[in-house]
């Protein structure tokens, strides 16, 4: 009998400290998250400039949504990011994991040069960019004018504006590359030599066993990636100029739409609603790629 | 004489191998190398074009063809950058946020992580579900509430919404944390427990030192983050005096974008802290690279 109040003592003695513990998150968590959470629900169904009262004003701002040719121009910019980029950032980052995956004298001086970029604060890359890739004086049209290749304007050409981004996007795989190569080093030598006396090639270790006991790793990377496309904004704002996009709005992308509504234009109703048509569609990306990867990611304890 | 032909026999043998060898040292070492370096080189281009481009004089930067290498490289860029605009004030600024930033996650971030690796309690598995699920959700969603309680608070252009945050602890940060934890005996904490030690004083003197490794990475990770921030100043801080390098370097691009070489070196300076804390910190940076991992 003492035994059990002893045991039921600990536990509310556990249950308090715990509780305490934890209270700065579950703090946050409270004010900065759900509050704010339904709030900017609420604020969806108003007219609101901050400076007077929110006006009830119903579906209003998610029908004007749908009809708003900015708001199409943002999600489609971001789309192309989010479906083009990525995967081809994330397929860069898979190169040169497994080349940084080899075993020569010096890869450590290799995997820092690698991971380098990444360090570099995002202002001061975009302005470097956009010094590097100016049409008549960067040093990126010179070289190609030298060597006699089309030399576009690229920042000031909307056809060639995500391009540039894509092209300083992969500056930034060497993160990606080290996240891929923790997972290259955790696969077991014996699983290579199984398969080469079985006769298998580079090709169908590649397909065969590396792919899938990476697929985890992919899965991470396609989720951050995804949800990091949506959130593209300090290289758009710098490099476009004029915070509306750039030419022919090709860098307007959802979250530097979504900053002008809100903090330039103080509409900050439209702007909750368009934050919540953002989570809706990240929500629904993210549930699609986890009901898929059941099919294509391999987890090894099973 | 048999001795000479069994020596020229010895070195025959082994000259097929040597040729073999040597191709095998060709495919094995340089061939890797070739393409390491020559692809590093690439990699390495735009930083060491920002260190070019910020000692070259006005005119050589607009020369054409370029000049690679300055012809008289121009140290007083880095004193003229300075001096084109407020860059000590904007130093400052950025180094007092990151230095409460990373006081206030150092904090926070350890205490919540020993509730949910260290404490049985019926709340953690939700507590770690929350987590997990805000690392997730898009901050634009709670984006616009926040800034609009800040501006109630009269917390606008003040540095309360920049660093108030981090004593909340961050998500990741606590996840980082708590994976390393969950890695400390049990045993450890149990001991001192029988012992009839307070929660407070397992924390402090038996978990705490045991988290330098995961500490040192989040204090290098929360530096940066806040050392590179862009959109947060930029929503908040609207007087110029409390503007960071970000905004600064902004600020100054929009109105005398031409002056590049003052541009450049001002970027330089701005890169030169976080690479130097990531040659320090590499170490601590591919550890927490390889506990991402173990996120299944």
């Amino acid at each position: 009998m003492a035994q059990k109040s002893l045991a039921m003592r600990r536990k509310r003695r556990d249950f308090w400290m715990g509780l305490a513990f934890a209270f700065p998150f579950i703090a946050g968590f409270l004010f900065l998250t759900v509050i704010p959470f339904f709030q900017s629900l609420y604020f969806s169904f108003t007219e609101y400039d901050i400076f007077t009262e929110a006006k009830w004003v119903g579906l209003d701002n998610y029908t004007r949504i749908f009809q708003d040719e900015n708001f199409y121009k943002a999600l489609s910019n971001t789309f192309f990011m989010a479906f083009i980029a990525v995967p081809v950032s994330i397929t860069v980052s898979l190169l040169i994991a497994l080349l940084l995956n080899m075993k020569v004298k010096g890869i450590a001086f290799y995997r820092t040069v690698y991971y380098l970029p990444t360090v570099i604060p995002g202002v001061a890359s975009s302005l470097l960019w956009l010094w590097i890739l100016n049409p008549e004086m960067g040093i990126l049209n010179t070289a190609l004018r030298a060597v006699g290749l089309p030399d576009p304007a690229w920042l000031s050409d909307p056809a060639f504006t995500k391009p540039s981004l894509i092209i300083m996007g992969l500056f930034g795989t060497g993160g990606g590359a080290l996240i891929y190569l923790a997972a290259l080093q955790g696969i077991p030598r014996e699983f290579y030599e199984a398969a080469s006396i079985d006769g298998a090639n580079a090709w169908h270790k590649f397909k065969c066993i590396v792919l899938p006991a990476l697929s985890p790793v992919t899965l991470f990377q396609l989720i951050m990636g995804l949800i990091g496309a949506f959130q593209i904004f300090t290289e758009a704002f710098i490099l476009s100029q004029d915070n509306l996009g750039g030419p022919d709005q090709s860098m307007l992308f959802y979250a530097v739409y979504l900053y002008n509504e809100a903090f330039v234009n103080l509409n900050m109703g439209y702007a909750s609603a368009l934050a919540w048509v953002l989570f809706v569609i990240v929500m629904l990306i993210t549930l699609v790629i986890f009901k898929s990867s059941l099919r294509w990611v391999y987890y090894g304890g099973e | 004489m048999g001795f000479s032909t069994a020596s020229a026999k010895s070195v025959a043998l082994p000259a097929g191998k040597e040729r073999s060898r040597r191709w095998f040292r060709l495919k094995k070492v340089l061939l890797p190398h070739l393409v390491l370096s020559s692809l590093g080189l690439v990699f390495l281009f735009p930083f060491i074009w920002l260190l070019l481009s910020s000692l070259k004089t006005p005119a050589e930067i607009f020369q054409f063809p370029p000049t690679i290498w300055p012809k008289d490289p121009q140290w007083g860029n880095f004193v003229r950058a300075f001096e084109a605009m407020p860059f000590s004030r904007y130093t400052m600024n950025t180094l007092f946020l990151c230095a409460v930033n990373i006081i206030g996650q150092l904090i926070s971030a350890p205490l919540v992580a020993y509730s949910l690796a260290k404490i049985e309690w019926k709340g953690r598995k939700y507590i770690f579900a929350i987590i997990i699920a805000t690392m997730i959700l898009p901050p634009q969603v709670t984006m616009i509430p926040v800034y609009i309680i800040y501006a109630q608070l009269g917390w606008v252009n003040t540095y309360l919404p920049l660093t108030i945050g981090a004593f909340f602890g961050s998500s990741f940060n606590i996840f980082l944390l708590r994976q390393f934890m969950m890695g400390i005996p049990r045993e450890l904490s149990e001991a001192a427990r029988i012992d009839g030690a307070s929660e407070l004083r397992i924390f402090f003197q038996i978990i705490y030192p045991l988290l330098k490794a995961p500490l040192t990475a989040i204090a290098i990770f929360t530096f940066v983050g806040v050392w590179n921030d862009f959109m947060g100043p930029l929503i908040y801080l609207n007087d110029d005096s409390l503007w960071t390098i970000s905004l600064g370097l902004q600020g100054f691009q929009s109105e005398h974008g031409a002056q590049w070489e003052l541009l450049m070196a001002a970027a330089a300076v701005f890169t030169l802290p976080t690479v130097l804390i990531y040659f320090i910190g590499q170490k601590k940076f591919m550890e927490a690279g390889a506990a991402m991992t173990s996120f299944k």
